[in-house]
Parts: structure tokens; sequence; C-alpha cells
């Protein structure tokens, strides 16, 4: 509340959510620095938003604690908690105008004159004009932000947002991001945001949580988790990856040389997350993005010391500031390139014999034990055996 | 008539404004049943009973319209103490429909979970049976001596009653709280169902958020919940006080004399005595006195927005 001065982190301790024989969330634990801007992402299904409603109370963990600085409140109600909650329908009181909804915060903790700081929040959000509006008078977008407004006027230790970009359209849901990534910044409260869309927590947070089946499976920052993931799901659902099969041939400081099928590929120790002894499996990660290609005539000219793969372009696809390449190599069939639209080089057609080269700083290295497709977005084809989500 | 651009013009002119006139028609063919089912047993019956309340005559004599209005000032000067009753009565009833009905309707709508049909056909079981069995069984139920009378008398409820002037001595049948319990009982069902709709209705994340702004469950209560189901309160007491203030079976059955309603004084007057243009008149007096309340009652209650 305002008048507690000892703010601090969200910590939860081994916190777990089981409903009968199933498992929301499995016991994690999670530390949620003050003043961030965490995201909890993952599919729908993976507990996510349990986790986000232990934090506000409105579950009660099967196992664990939640900590809001030195204060456990694991056993405090929800309108005993100093947090409050952004929810995905935002939950608007109807029979209350704007201005009810954002003051019934203060109301019910008895702040008689709310009238200034009502205005103060409704400008924050660029909703002045609408005090005297009923919720189902303004638009979606306008809905969510009296929702973030009625949460942010109790200055809360915590805002808990659930997916509240969800009901809006693709070009609101851009600009909101950028709305509530501004007010965090205005507010310096912390943010857990939880969504299942990629680009919005890494746009928005500092730092990502990724959640799979109830587990945490990799927590960082966001360029991080996309640089250097270490799992396959993570791999796949932050963005694409390419994962290729390989043995451990040879370790040599802190180069691994792998052999991929004919082709030898390097990747430096430090970016394996697997058993790096020689002739365990792997799984070489690439991001599309990171592959250039060259024409089969052309392969001379590729500077020594890149890890390169031959393969014929399957199909292409030109989407304005990139074209999209599919790839089958001996090695691994369907590798995906972006290739930027500077320079495109026509023969780049499908049925061309190509070679793939990129800086070998860039591959990672991964656990072969795991599903190589876990957190592919079967969006295409819905024949797929129910990997990742 | 529109042109048609693509398909060539089949049909001569003169038939297609036929069937469109045709197809114009329709609303009214598919109102018809109802105006006349309407016309028949409603508006006839009213325009027949308001010719009545100003007829004057004699059975033997026969009836002739007067405009004799002085019968509307008789029968309020006469039959006042049963208006009042019958109001007493049927806001009595209403009141308790209320107090017993919210908690069962909210149990309903947020905790019965699987168990929500059986306790709906629960609630509306009761219409398998008679009305006039069920209300007979309440004669059973209150008899002198009985259980329940043994209860309330050794709890001491019956001095209170007796005190309010609800119960006499020792008895609860033929006294006024004998007729407010059997109206209550008897239109209860009215007042869950449509409390329970709104209910229903009402998104339960609202309570969440209430409670995430720290509003204590009471206050959620009485700020998200019972605001949100004043349609629900409204139609439900409408329904229930309607028909509870002209009700005679309930007064006749188990009230005594003293306890005439309005209702049984026009049945009466109808029946037995045969003063038919007294027993319009009353009909009258009741409508408009129901008619009146209901419009102050959902103006008060500014749920115009709501419903």
């Amino acid at each position: 509340m305002t008048d507690d001065t000892t703010r601090g982190d969200v910590r939860l301790s081994g916190i777990g959510k089981t409903y009968g024989a199933f498992t929301a969330v499995h016991p994690l634990d999670l530390t949620i620095p003050e003043g961030s801007f965490f995201a909890l992402l993952g599919a729908s299904g993976c507990g996510k938003t349990t986790t986000l409603r232990m934090i506000a109370g409105l579950e009660e963990p099967t196992s664990g604690t939640v900590h809001l600085g030195e204060q456990d409140v694991t056993a405090l109600p929800p309108y005993k908690r100093p947090v409050n909650t952004v929810f995905q329908s935002y939950a608007l009181f109807p029979h209350l105008d704007i201005h009810e909804n954002v003051a019934f915060g203060l109301r019910r903790r008895g702040i008689k004159s709310v009238k200034k700081q009502v205005a103060e929040m409704l400008d924050l959000v660029q909703l002045g004009d609408k005090a005297k509006h009923k919720p189902h008078q303004l638009s979606g977008g306008q809905q969510q932000r009296v929702a973030v407004a009625r949460a942010l006027i109790n200055h809360p230790r915590v805002l808990l947002l659930d997916e509240p970009l969800g009901a809006l359209d693709l070009k609101l849901r851009r600009q909101m991001q950028l709305e509530l990534k501004r007010i965090q910044t205005e507010v310096g409260i912390t943010f857990v945001h939880v969504t299942h869309d990629q680009e919005e927590a890494m746009t928005m947070a500092d730092q990502v949580a990724v959640m799979n089946a109830g587990r945490v499976e990799q927590l960082g920052a966001p360029a991080d988790l996309y640089e250097n993931p270490r799992t396959t799901f993570v791999a796949n659902f932050l963005g694409s990856s390419n994962l290729i099969e390989a043995e451990i041939a040879a370790s040599s400081g802190d180069t691994l040389a792998l052999r991929a099928g004919d082709g030898k590929l390097s990747l430096p120790a430090a970016r394996c997350s697997a058993p790096t002894g020689t002739g365990e499996k792997v799984l070489v990660g690439i991001r599309p993005e990171k592959i250039s290609l060259a024409h089969a005539d052309d392969a001379g000219e590729i500077p020594d010391g890149r890890n390169r793969l031959t393969g014929r372009v399957t199909a292409a696809s030109f989407i304005g500031v990139s074209t999209q390449y599919v790839i089958d190599s001996p090695v691994c069939e369907g590798l995906e390139v972006y290739v930027q639209n500077v320079e495109r080089d026509g023969r780049l057609a499908p049925g061309a014999e190509v070679v793939l080269h990129w800086n070998p700083e860039h591959t990672f290295g991964l656990d072969a034990a795991q599903a190589i497709d876990a957190g592919v977005e079967k969006v295409e084809t819905d024949s797929g055996e129910g990997a990742g989500a | 008539m529109t042109t048609l651009t693509e398909a060539p013009p089949a049909a001569p002119e003169p038939t297609a404004t036929k069937a469109r006139s045709r197809r114009k028609l329709t609303p009214y063919w598919l109102l018809l049943p109802g105006i006349l089912w309407l016309l028949v047993f409603f508006a006839l019956p009213m325009v027949y009973q308001a010719s009545t309340s100003v007829q004057t005559g004699s059975l033997e004599a026969g009836y002739k319209v007067t405009w004799h209005f002085a019968t509307y000032w008789n029968a309020i000067a006469e039959y006042w103490p049963q208006f009042l009753t019958s109001i007493l009565y049927a806001g009595l009833a209403t009141l308790f429909c209320l107090l017993l009905g919210y908690p069962l309707a909210y149990l309903i709508a947020f905790r019965a979970g699987r168990w929500r049909g059986l306790v709906l056909i629960l609630v509306i079981a009761p219409f398998f049976t008679s009305f006039l069995i069920r209300t007979l069984a309440w004669k059973t139920i209150l008899a002198d001596g009985g259980p329940v009378v043994g209860v309330l008398n050794s709890l001491h409820i019956l001095d209170v009653t007796s005190w309010l002037g609800m119960t006499e001595g020792d008895r609860v049948l033929a006294t006024p709280l004998a007729v407010v319990c059997g109206l209550t009982y008897n239109f209860l069902p009215f007042m869950v169902l449509p409390l329970y709709t709104s209910l229903e209705r009402i998104d339960p994340r609202l309570h969440e958020a209430a409670g995430d702004l720290y509003a204590k469950p009471a206050t959620t209560f009485r700020r998200v919940t019972f605001p949100l189901s004043m349609p629900g309160v409204v139609s439900g007491t409408l329904l229930t006080f309607i028909p509870a203030s002209g009700d005679y079976v309930n007064a006749q059955l188990l009230g005594s004399t003293s306890e005439k309603m309005i209702g049984n004084v026009i049945q009466s007057q109808f029946l037995t005595v045969l003063d038919y243009p007294t027993a319009a008149a009353l009909s009258f007096i009741l409508m408009a006195a129901i008619l009146l309340m209901v419009t102050f009652y959902i103006r008060k209650s500014g749920t115009e927005d709501l419903v």
C-alpha cells in the first residue's frame, strides 16, 4: 500500500498448483526484480496464468510461498495484497462509469477525495474526457486503458497483466505495447505480464520466463533468450530455429568440431547446453537470418572458417524486406533461411544448388534427448503430433 | 422496383410486385393469432368489465349503463381496509420471498456447480402439484397443536408475532402470519428464477476484480453483485407482488374472515353477492393501484439502463 515503504522483489519459492491429478504448475522458483517489466511467456495451458493468479491471490497454491519484498503474502486473500490485476477481459464494472471504476480501489481503502487522483490517472492513459461514460460505450483499446488505470491508481507494488492485449486487433496491440511500456517506465512499478505472443514479450519485457507444460524452460533478457536458447522449446517458440542433428567429433579448447552427415560444423563450447564429450549427440541450432546463401558456382568465394552446408532451394517466398528460402540439405531437410533483399541473386530460385554458410559464433548446441519440434507453432497443418503446446 | 443487372427479368412485373407485397404482409399474418387471442380474451373482457363497473340496476330488473361512478367511491370507502391488507400481505410475502430467494438463487448461480440443474428442478418441482393442494397442505403444517406451532411457541416466536398482530395466542392457522406464509411459499419460484437468471449472467471475474481492488467479500456483494442483480430483483419482486396482491386462495384457506384480502372481496361480490358493478369497480381500482405502485417502483429503483 502507499504508506508502506518496504518495497521489493516478488519471490516465488517452490510454488506449484495441482488440480486433482493434473499439475498446472510444477513447483517453481522465480524472483522478479523490483521495478522490472517481467513477462511470463508460453502457449495456452502452460501454467503462466495460474502462476499470475497465485501472485494475485486468486488461486491458492498447492505448495510453496509468495513473498513481496520481506512480506509472506501466501495466506493473504486478494483484497489484502498490495497487488493489482489487469484482467484478460478487463472485467470493468458495467454498472459504474469510468470515473467510479477507476476510483473503486481508492474508495475501498477509505480514501474520500478521489477526484484529483482519478483525473490524473485518466490523463495518464489519455481518457480524461471519458470519465462519465459507461464501459460499454468505450472501444476495446479504451476499456483496456481503463483497466490499467483502475489498477495503477492504487500504486500496487506489482501490477499483474493477464494477456491484456489479447482481445485487441494487431495494429492496436502494437500501439498498446508501446503505451504500456511508456506507462511502466513512467510509474516505475513492477509489471508482470502474461502473454502467448513471443513478439509482445520480447518488445516489452526486460526479463522473460518462457513456460512450457507447467515449468519455466528458460529465464533471461529477450535478446539473451533469442541468441542463447537452452532448450528446443525456447529455440522454436521464440522466433524459429534450424535444428540439425549432429555428433561431437572432437573438442579442441573452446571449440567443438561436429559431424552432421558428410558435413563438418563447429560450435563454441560455451554455447552448447548439452554434454560435450566426444561422440555425444547434439542438436545444432542456427537462426534463419544468420545464414547467408551462395550459389554453388560461387562456393569458392566463401571465406574460410565459416560453417557451411550444401543444399537445394525448394521454395522461395518474397516478403518485401527479405526473402524466405526453404532449403533441403542432405544433412537436414527443410532448413529456413531469411535473406535481406539488399542485393538479390536472381539465380536463387527453387531448384538451385546452394551453399549455406554462417559464422560459427552464431551456432548453439542443444541436448539431443529433447523433441526436436517442441514449441513449433503449428499454424499451417494441424496434423502435428502435439509437441510443444 | 430495383433493377436486376445480372439476371434477366424472368418474372413479369405484376407477379414480382405481388410476391413482394405478400412478403411485406407476412409479419402481420404471424401476429394475427396473438392479436386475436388478446382481443377476445383481454381487450373485450376489459371493455365489458369497464362498462359493468358503471352500470346500475338489479339482477331481476337487469343492469343498464348509467355512468354511475359513485360505485368506485363507495367501493373504496367500504373496502379500503381490504386493499391495505392486500398490499401489506403481498408486500410482506414479497419481502420474505426476496430474503429466502436471494441466497438460494446466489447459491444456485455461483456455488451449486454440477448440482445446479437439480436444484433448479427442485425449485420448480412444486408446480407439478396443484396450487390448491399445496395451499391446503399448509393447513396441516400450521395446524393447531402441530409440531411447527409447538416449536414456534417454545422458541417464543409466537409471542413476538402476536405482539406484532400477526398471530393470536398460540394459533398460527387463521392468522395473518398463515396467509403471508402461504403467499411466500406459493410465489417463491417467481422470485428465485429471475434472480437466478440475472445472477448467473454476472461475469465471475467481476468478483475477482472487486477482490483484487481491496473489496472484502461483503463489500463485493454490496457494490458489485447486488447492483448487477437489480434487474432480477425488480422483475422478481414484480412477479411476486402483482399476483400476490390479487390472490384470494391463500387468505381463504389459511386465513379467517378478518384476513380478507381484496381478492376475496372481489370473488364474493362476483360469485356470492352478485353485485357485478362493485366487483368490476374493485378490479379496476386494484389494477390502477398496482400500475401506479409498479411505475413508481421501477422509476425509483433506477434499473432502466440495467435491464
